[in-house]
């Protein structure tokens, strides 16, 4: 674990003189305050945290730690479920995401999220990306093509389902799937990707594929991601924010988590003693 | 004797018996089959499917009332199928607490009620009323025969499409009108059909709640206010009757109706067979 720790840094060294600061660039999303409550559970607490524009931010933490529970917060997808309830403020470019004034559909349209097990619908590969751009514009057969060919370029499948647009989805591999998933995510050209355990459930080379796709979508989109795995965390993202019981321990630059957390918590989980 | 020699010797006790009860099982249902099949064929002829019913001695057909069948359950279905689906998808999606807990129990009673009530209630309320038995009321009493099977498996199909599916629709910023008609039917469309054809295949079969609706008809009529025929009444009324040809007709009739039961069934596991990945 050191050794590969200190190979990381080596890493980290690069990409930081070809980024500047990590953390330099616009904030996206301002989270303050935040409570969070399963009923009476209450699941987060007073969770502050800066997201900035056009990085990768990624959540750490053991099981149950609420990792999860915050990204659903950011496209507020609790909102579906009677009984969970955000309490405190979360802004996307000023605007307070939780009011009530701001219909859920909207606010998913600009903040997207990919699922742990991929989720393609039950339809053509064509359609399942058809169907997210046509629920919020009008466009024509020639635009929806450009856009269905785009996205699925971006997502790194476009060569290897082109011959087969109207074949259904669920006949692709995971690891096929999931960028389906992305590509259909990423159709809507929304401002902020969310991914939930992303590859959690696909082996090893369609997890480095996903992962070479997070750090080119950083180019376009603002990302935040959820990961059990720190190895994937340290490769891909710019931010780190590690939790524990429902609060925000530690958020700093990637580099700094992993080689030089402030807190012991921090430490004792990047090194394996826990969780 | 030894514990496992004992253990061997019970498996094997229980092998045989479970084995002959299955065998008596399909002993009895073949039987059935082979009866109606072969009384059934000797009577069975082109006239059957041709002529309408006529008066015991001048001979005649079934075209009437397999015509009536077909009338009253395709009107029976246009009114339960939209009704089922969506109450189940209510059920499913939308419904909470005491009032969801209340619908599903009254489906449960009404899928499980004796199908003489049905016809009885549909007696009370459409027959008596408006004066006189009729191929609406019959429709009917095969409509309320249909919904709580379509409420039923609408919920439960609906209920098996993963949560993550129906997540990842509104995460596109889909209304959730858009995410039950345009992502959750569609993937419980096999099953949901499925469904619907079982509850045909059993309001077809069903005399109970036809006797006091419909009635039947020995005419050519298709009218639906006035009494209209239907296959498994005439086989009640042919079956029980003193003419030796009524008698054939009757099994006839029963070796007609019991074809197109068993081809629905198939027709339902072709339809919720999978077709390659491609209905997972």
């Amino acid at each position: 674990m050191n050794i590969e720790l200190s190979e990381m840094s080596e890493q980290f060294r690069q990409r930081r003189a070809d980024l500047g600061d990590p953390g330099e660039t616009k904030t996206k999303i301002s989270i303050a305050g935040l409570d969070f409550f399963y009923g009476d559970v209450k699941a987060l607490h007073g969770i502050d945290m800066k997201i900035s524009e056009r990085r990768v931010t990624a959540m750490i933490g053991p099981s149950g730690c609420g990792k999860s529970t915050l990204l659903r917060v950011l496209n507020r997808m609790y909102d579906l479920y009677p009984g969970q309830k955000a309490v405190g403020r979360v802004e996307l470019d000023g605007e307070d995401i939780l009011s009530p004034d701001v219909p859920a559909a909207a606010l998913r349209r600009r903040v997207g999220m990919v699922f742990q097990k991929p989720t393609p619908f039950p339809m053509s590969i064509r359609d399942n990306i058809a169907y997210g751009i046509r629920l919020g514009e009008k466009v024509s057969k020639s635009e929806l093509d450009d856009r269905i060919e785009w996205s699925l370029s971006k997502a790194a499948l476009w060569n290897e389902v082109k011959d087969r647009l109207h074949t259904s989805a669920t006949g692709l591999s995971g690891g096929q799937q999931q960028r389906l998933c992305i590509a259909r995510t990423v159709a809507v050209k929304p401002d902020v990707v969310l991914l939930d355990e992303p590859t959690s459930a696909l082996d090893p080379i369609s997890t480095a594929r996903i992962e070479e796709l997070i750090d080119e979508l950083k180019s376009e989109f603002t990302i935040v991601i959820v990961t059990h795995n720190m190895q994937q965390a340290a490769r891909c993202s710019d931010m780190t924010g590690f939790f524990l019981l429902g609060k925000l321990i530690e958020f700093g630059p990637t580099s700094d988590i992993f080689t030089s957390p402030k807190d012991e918590r921090t430490q004792d989980y990047i090194t394996g003693r826990f969780g | 004797m030894t514990q496992l020699e004992r253990r061997l010797l019970a498996d094997r006790v229980w092998k045989i018996v479970a084995s002959t009860l299955a065998g008596l099982a399909i002993l009895l249902l073949a039987w059935i089959l082979w009866t109606v099949v072969w009384r059934g064929a000797t009577a069975l002829s082109l006239t059957v499917f041709t002529a309408p019913t006529m008066p015991p001695g001048r001979g005649g057909g079934l075209a009437n009332t397999i015509v009536g069948s077909l009338v009253q359950v395709t009107i029976g279905l246009v009114i339960a199928a939209p009704i089922g689906l969506l109450a189940g998808t209510w059920l499913a999606e939308v419904g909470r607490g005491r009032l969801a807990d209340a619908v599903r129990f009254v489906n449960d009673v009404l899928l499980s009620a004796p199908s003489i009530l049905i016809g009885l209630f549909v007696y009370e309320l459409l027959v008596r009323p408006f004066g006189g038995f009729s191929g609406f009321a019959g429709s009917a009493a095969l409509a309320v025969l249909i919904l709580p099977v379509v409420v039923r498996a609408t919920e439960d199909m609906m209920r098996l499409v993963p949560g993550s599916l129906r997540e990842a629709a509104f995460a596109l910023g889909a209304s959730r009108r858009e995410v039950v008609t345009q992502v959750l039917w569609r993937a419980a469309r096999t099953g949901i059909v499925t469904g619907v054809l079982l509850a045909i295949a059993r309001a077809a079969g069903e005399t109970a709640p036809l006797l006091f609706t419909s009635l039947g008809n020995l005419g050519w009529s298709f009218a639906l206010t006035k009494p209209m025929a239907s296959l498994p009444v005439t086989i009640y009324q042919y079956a029980g009757s003193p003419f030796d040809e009524w008698v054939a007709l009757a099994w006839a009739g029963a070796l007609v109706i019991t074809v197109g039961v068993l081809a629905l069934n198939i027709l339902s596991r072709v339809v919720l067979a999978p077709r390659g990945k491609a209905s997972r």
